[in-house]
């Protein structure tokens, strides 16, 4: 019962607040470029919007991967907030991204070909770092449960602040935010058009926003666990963390996929690896 | 209810303008008029516009490419001409490889004459054809209740 109750509530409540943080993103962007910025409710608008316009599709195969997508990525979620195996979370996650990828690749457009291609990458350059935030919460609560991880009785952080800090670093191509935008983005970059959503048009274009929102929760849901059992302070530091990386997005220019590759590995051994390690010898 | 009034996307293709309209309309995007504000986005991706906003004449090189945009925008989509070469051929018209406006090769809604025009008047334009979206969402609406009845 509670299970059901805890996946309905993040069913319906996690688009609001993906939705919200979406909304605070385009305002605090806007304002940080001394714009007045568009409303609050304005990717609701836009999501409304593209629920309303035709479909155009090249490959009917590209509704299915999308819809795979944002299945997948709901599935984290529950999975997450109803305190399940990290290890399947992670799992589930990425086969929510590679359905992502799927669909960009079988649009047949070049823009959205280099888009999937740097989508991969992206996948590269991230994975070894969420793999080692699981392994990480293992070192310090010999769990593997996310339930078990949020009842640890002391905030994570104070074992793992490299884990931390590599999961943030991480965080910026997770959310798609410059200087890692490389596989797509909502700004006008003619270099490759819209990259994996080239070719989304109407619903589906509707979905994978939607999957974005899920996805940004879920990961905030991360950040959030290092901090679990001072609840306050763990929304405070999502919070923060978001806004860290839209601070980010707004003074950086994007990278080549080489630089982001060995920056994201560079901070999972130099930040990830290397705290591991720590414990493990103080263990 | 609609929510194309919202959130219009829009798409700029430079015809063979003289650039002088294509810095009026990225004027728009900047802190001083920020369109942004209305909810609209240069999206640069036929794919997600809404609206096609065209500045400068058609001409035998880039009729097909105009052409190529307005079919790939889904339904339902608004074309407003921007500046006196858009809307007529303005200087250009008599020249052997021009067209004339861009209503030579595609229905266009909205027109913004000047030269350039100014973004005020590009602001406006966009919101006239927002109206025009509207009505073409709700005309639509309508066609698809008949085919399904």
């Amino acid at each position: 019962m509670k299970i059901l109750l805890t996946t309905v509530l993040f069913i319906i409540l996690a688009p609001v607040a993906g939705g919200l943080l979406s909304g605070f993103d385009r305002k605090i962007s806007a304002r940080m470029q001394k714009r007045v910025g568009p409303s609050i409710l304005q990717p609701f608008y836009d999501v409304l919007k593209l629920f309303q316009k035709e479909n155009v599709v090249v490959n009917i195969s590209q509704n299915l991967y999308a819809f795979c997508f944002l299945f997948f990525t709901v599935f984290t979620g529950v999975l997450f907030f109803n305190g399940a195996d990290i290890l399947l979370i992670i799992f589930s996650l990425t086969l929510a991204g590679i359905f992502f990828v799927l669909g960009g690749y079988s649009t047949f457009s070049p823009y959205s070909f280099i888009g999937s291609e740097r989508e991969l990458l992206s996948m590269v350059a991230d994975e070894p770092m969420i793999i080692l935030t699981a392994v990480g919460m293992y070192m310090v609560t010999k769990s593997f449960s996310v339930a078990d991880i949020a009842a640890y009785g002391t905030p994570l952080f104070f074992y793992i602040p490299g884990v931390f800090l590599g999961f943030l670093f991480i965080l910026t191509i997770k959310l798609k935010k410059s200087p890692f935008d490389l596989s797509t983005s909502h700004h006008a970059h003619q270099e490759l058009v819209s990259g994996v959503t080239t070719e989304f048009s109407g619903k589906p274009l509707a979905w994978i926003e939607l999957a974005h929102w899920y996805e940004n929760v879920f990961l905030l849901g991360i950040v959030y666990l290092f901090f679990a059992p001072v609840p306050v302070i763990g929304v405070a530091v999502a919070l923060l963390a978001y806004f860290l990386e839209i601070f980010i997005d707004n003074i950086n220019a994007r990278v080549k996929w080489q630089w982001m590759l060995k920056s994201a590995w560079g901070a999972a051994i130099g930040l990830g690896v290397l705290n591991i390690f720590i414990l493990y010898i103080v263990q | 209810m609609s929510y194309f009034k919202k959130s219009p996307w829009l798409i700029h293709y430079d015809g063979s303008s003289c650039n002088g309209c294509d810095i009026e309309v990225l004027a728009c995007l900047t802190p001083l008029y920020d369109v942004e504000r209305f909810g609209i986005v240069n999206t640069g991706n036929p794919k997600h516009a809404d609206i096609l906003l065209i500045t400068g004449s058609v001409n035998e090189q880039n009729k097909s490419v105009i052409q190529n945009i307005y079919d790939q925008m889904p339904d339902p989509k608004v074309v407003v001409a921007v500046g006196i070469c858009a809307t007529s051929g303005g200087i250009f018209a008599d020249c052997y490889n021009v067209l004339g406006g861009v209503d030579k090769l595609i229905p266009v809604d909205v027109y913004v004459p000047g030269c350039a025009a100014r973004p005020e008047a590009i602001i406006d334009g966009v919101v006239q054809g927002l109206g025009v979206l509207e009505e073409k969402y709700k005309n639509r609406k309508e066609r698809k209740k008949k085919v399904n009845a």
